[in-house]
């Protein structure tokens, strides 16, 4: 029961990364890549029908980790307040500017929640990879499971580490660069014209500045958590992971220069679930680590709720999740092909 | 109880409190969005389906302020109520997570097919997306009163000797019999706050001397809807969440009436302050034995009042609640005679010259809303020294790691943000409705 909740829960997650990651990028090269009033209004189109969707996976893997490991729920939740609302803020206010921006003819509001909406974008990108940077590195978590901490201290991710210290600073980088590749690879997919050709040229340079960045924050964890490599590199065959982010890598600039555009976005979708689903298939089994004493880590086992209630909801989860699948099937057939933004709203 | 519990509740009551103002509308409108659909098909008539139209444009916006409000919610159990969370998430988290899949995912995706897809889908898929977005929302309500009743009234779970709840029954969890009540008075409750919206608009256009034939198709739906809702909401519904109250949480049912010395023959309060410090009630008007009668059937059944129980045990805000209840109920029964009044002259083709109807439809608009809020105030106050009902108290349920400060400094920051939604999102609907039914969009 553990791998498989630790799976489902981090799966949902990374699926989440996937696709809220691609609207989150979409929003990063917003104000570059669109220039004119048309040409924003396409980029909103892109993501208008899906974005909503794509942050259903963040609320209903919360849900999943609640239910399956409240200990680790609350205590991630608590001791990332400050962090936590602040990315709640950003959420909000991403929202309120996708909502808004068409509401009214006048310029200056359209270019205040072009900005709102490109700022809070890129915002969230790095409050996000600094998240995952702190899971890593993990927390100063005491006996009763708790823990609290600053948004910064020292800026070394020492025993007592704030959220952002080189370290996750480091990863909060190279997740930015991750990230507004990807979304722009979704552009070069969903738009034409001057749109597409400027977010090909964002997507080039944002995926050859991620390159560096991986090798010094892949440098950087295994010097300061070596056991997530141990842990990962224990069977053999867990060596397809880097195969396998290293072919999507090179799939990522091959399609792009071939013109391939879902491929190229596809690569990108699967060398972020595979970076996702190595940096937690190295971490298992612990969900949280302590940074002042090992037998205070949170574990898949120590946090796992009860056999009766997961088996259950095991049956009703495998069933909900083929029905969400389904209507994402459903939802990316039904606004197949290019976006046009024409006089009378943008659409599909 | 330590200080910093305050500020937690605080901030908790606060984002509730404001997220409930959206899907009160959300789920009572999709209902009548699906009625104006559906008689549009039936009739033939294109003018019902402009109104569908133009209450699903509201409805888009009011989603996604319901949208933005509730992600906060969703993650605020553990950053606020780490404990609670710890305790009672095995069993409370498996409808926090139902919800997310299958309530969530149905309607985002729905939403912006009835959005933008109307062309495409043709009127009867139109339609279908209308209902699935109607059940996804009835659904995610479900699920959250389910989460809710558990708090009121624990069913399905066992106390673990490790000290925590654990699920035993799903069926006894999901089918608490508390949870079937307080649905079925949420969601009739939403349909009252959906109708007085739809019939506020309409009489606004008419009183304007515009949209004529707009206007009234939203009276003649919106009415209806009313009255049943409004009647259905004081009973059976109402007076049952009550008589579980009085069986289940018997302290709450004497707080919220006021009610300090108990007995047979007990009386309804229907007006008076409470003065909790000399345990009275001040200016009474009382209906005596009314109590003993709705509580538990007889006029003769003893009601136990305040003085019965220890201090420590009652709801720490009893004035509020009484006043929360008393607001609840007050409005409840005004709604009544308004629906019925708007009925009867609807019915004899009255309604049209009657302009002080008319305004009185207008100018009731915030007060479902008033009354909603009141009602859930009265259910979470009067669950009271308690977060899960005789199993953990408030007081043990706050997250112990988080700084005061740092709730206090996220509460101003909640206040300011949710401010400004609210100033934007009513410019939104106050244009949306000038510009009236017919508008492109
Ligand atoms: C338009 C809104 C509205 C109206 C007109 C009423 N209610 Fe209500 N009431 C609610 C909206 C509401 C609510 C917001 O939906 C609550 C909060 C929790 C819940 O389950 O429903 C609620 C709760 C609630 C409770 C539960 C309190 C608890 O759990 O401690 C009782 C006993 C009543 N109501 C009784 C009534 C009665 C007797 C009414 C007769 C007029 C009435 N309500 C009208
Ligand atoms: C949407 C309508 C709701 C409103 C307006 C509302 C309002 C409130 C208020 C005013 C409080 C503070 C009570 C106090 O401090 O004395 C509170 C507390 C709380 N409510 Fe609700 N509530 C609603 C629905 C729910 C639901 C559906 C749940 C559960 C799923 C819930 C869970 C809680 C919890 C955990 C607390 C904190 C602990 C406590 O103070 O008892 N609430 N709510
Ligand atoms: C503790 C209580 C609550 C939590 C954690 C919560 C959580 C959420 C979340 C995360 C969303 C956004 C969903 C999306 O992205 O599509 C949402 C919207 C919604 N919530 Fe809540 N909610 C709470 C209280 C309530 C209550 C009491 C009800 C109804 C009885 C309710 C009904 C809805 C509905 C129908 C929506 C859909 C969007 C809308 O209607 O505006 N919620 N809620």
């Amino acid at each position: 029961m553990e791998p498989l909740w630790y799976g489902i829960v981090f799966g949902m997650l990374a699926v989440y990364a996937v696709l809220d990651g691609f609207d989150f990028g979409a929003g990063i090269v917003h104000m570059f890549v669109a220039r004119t009033d048309t040409e924003r209004r396409t980029v909103l189109a892109a993501i208008g029908p899906v974005w909503d969707g794509n942050e259903v996976w963040l609320i209903a893997g919360g849900g999943v980790l609640f239910m399956a490991f409240p200990r680790a729920y609350s205590a991630y939740l608590s001791g990332f307040y400050l962090p936590l609302m602040i990315v709640l803020w950003l959420l909000i206010l991403r929202g309120v500017a996708i909502e808004m921006r068409g509401h009214h003819d006048n310029p200056l509001w359209r270019d205040f929640w072009d900005a709102v909406f490109s700022l809070s974008s890129t915002l969230l990108a790095v409050v996000l990879g600094a998240s995952l940077g702190n899971v890593v590195r993990g927390a100063p978590l005491g006996a009763q499971g708790f823990f609290a901490m600053p948004l910064f201290t020292d800026f070394r991710p020492g025993p007592q580490p704030g959220v952002f210290d080189w370290y996750t600073l480091l990863v909060a980088g190279f997740v930015l660069c991750l990230l507004t590749g990807h979304g722009a690879l979704y552009l070069v997919w969903k738009t034409s014209g001057p749109v597409q050709e400027r977010s090909r040229r964002c997507a080039r340079h944002a995926w050859r500045s991620a390159i560096p960045l991986w090798g010094l924050a892949t440098a950087a964890t295994l010097w300061l958590r070596p056991q997530i490599f141990n842990t990962l590199f224990a069977a053999p065959w867990r060596v397809l992971f880097l195969v396998v982010m290293l072919a999507s890598l090179y799939g990522v600039f091959h399609h792009l220069a071939g013109r391939s555009e879902l491929r190229a976005f596809l690569s990108s979708s699967v060398f972020i679930l595979t970076l996702f689903a190595s940096t937690m298939t190295g971490s298992y089994p612990v969900l949280l680590r302590s940074t002042l004493d090992p037998a205070h880590h949170l574990t898949a086992a120590n946090c796992l709720a009860r056999q009766a209630g997961l088996q259950v909801a095991l049956a009703w989860w495998s069933a909900g999740i083929a029905l969400a699948a389904a209507y994402f099937a459903f939802l990316f057939y039904a606004i197949r092909g290019k976006v046009i933004a024409d006089d009378d709203g943008p659409g599909y | 109880m330590n200080d910093g519990v305050v500020w937690h509740r605080i901030q908790f009551a606060f984002t509730i409190t404001y997220h409930y103002l959206f899907p009160q509308l959300t789920m009572g409108l999709a209902l009548l969005i699906v009625a104006f659909k559906f008689a549009g098909l039936r009739r033939g008539d294109e003018q019902y389906h402009e109104v569908a139209r133009f209450w699903g444009r509201m409805f888009g916006l009011n989603f996604g302020m319901g949208v933005a409000t509730g992600i906060p919610l969703e993650f605020q159990f553990g950053a606020n109520w780490a404990r609670f969370s710890n305790f009672a998430g095995e069993v409370v988290g498996q409808t926090l997570a139902l919800e997310g899949v299958f309530a969530f995912f149905l309607e985002s995706t729905f939403l912006g097919l009835f959005l933008f897809g109307e062309k495409r889908l043709g009127p009867r898929g139109h339609l279908a997306a209308a209902l699935a977005l109607c059940l996804g929302s009835w659904l995610s309500g479900y699920f959250i009163i389910v989460a809710n009743a558990f708090m009121q009234h624990p069913a399905g779970h066992e106390l673990g000797a490790d000290g925590v709840l654990h699920l035993a029954d799903f069926a006894a969890f999901v089918g608490n019999p508390w949870a079937a009540w307080q649905y079925a008075h949420t969601m009739t409750a939403s349909v009252v706050t959906a109708s007085f919206v739809v019939c506020g608009a309409g009489a606004y256009w008419l009183l304007m001397g515009r949209d004529a034939p707009h206007a009234l198709i939203c009276l003649r739906m919106g009415i209806p809807f009313g009255l049943l809702a409004t009647v259905l909401a004081a009973f059976p519904t109402g007076d049952r969440q009550g008589k579980l109250v009085a069986d289940d949480q018997p302290i709450t049912l004497a707080a919220m009436e006021g009610l300090f010395d108990g007995g047979p023959f007990a009386e309804l309060a229907i007006i008076g302050q409470p003065d909790v410090k000399r345990r009275s009630l001040e200016n009474p008007v009382v209906v005596p034995g009314a109590l003993s009668f709705l509580a538990y059937g007889t006029f003769g059944s003893t009601v136990r009042g305040l003085n019965d129980y220890s201090p420590e045990d009652w709801p720490d805000n009893i004035e509020l609640l009484y006043y929360a209840y008393h607001i609840m109920v007050g409005l409840g029964t005004l709604f009544i005679l308004v629906m019925s009044a708007a009925a009867i002259l609807l019915w004899r083709q009255r309604l049209q010259q009657s302009r002080a109807m008319l305004w009185v439809l207008m100018l009731a608009v915030p007060f479902p809303y008033i009354a909603n809020t009141a009602g859930w105030w009265t259910a979470e106050l009067g669950r009271q020294p308690w977060v899960v009902y005789g199993l953990l108290r408030t007081a043990d349920a706050g997250s112990p790691a988080v700084n005061t400060g740092n709730v206090v400094f996220t509460t101003l920051g909640f206040a300011g943000l949710y401010f400004l939604l609210g100033v934007l999102f009513l410019s939104q609907v106050a244009r949306g409705v000038a510009r009236g039914p017919t508008a492109a969009h």
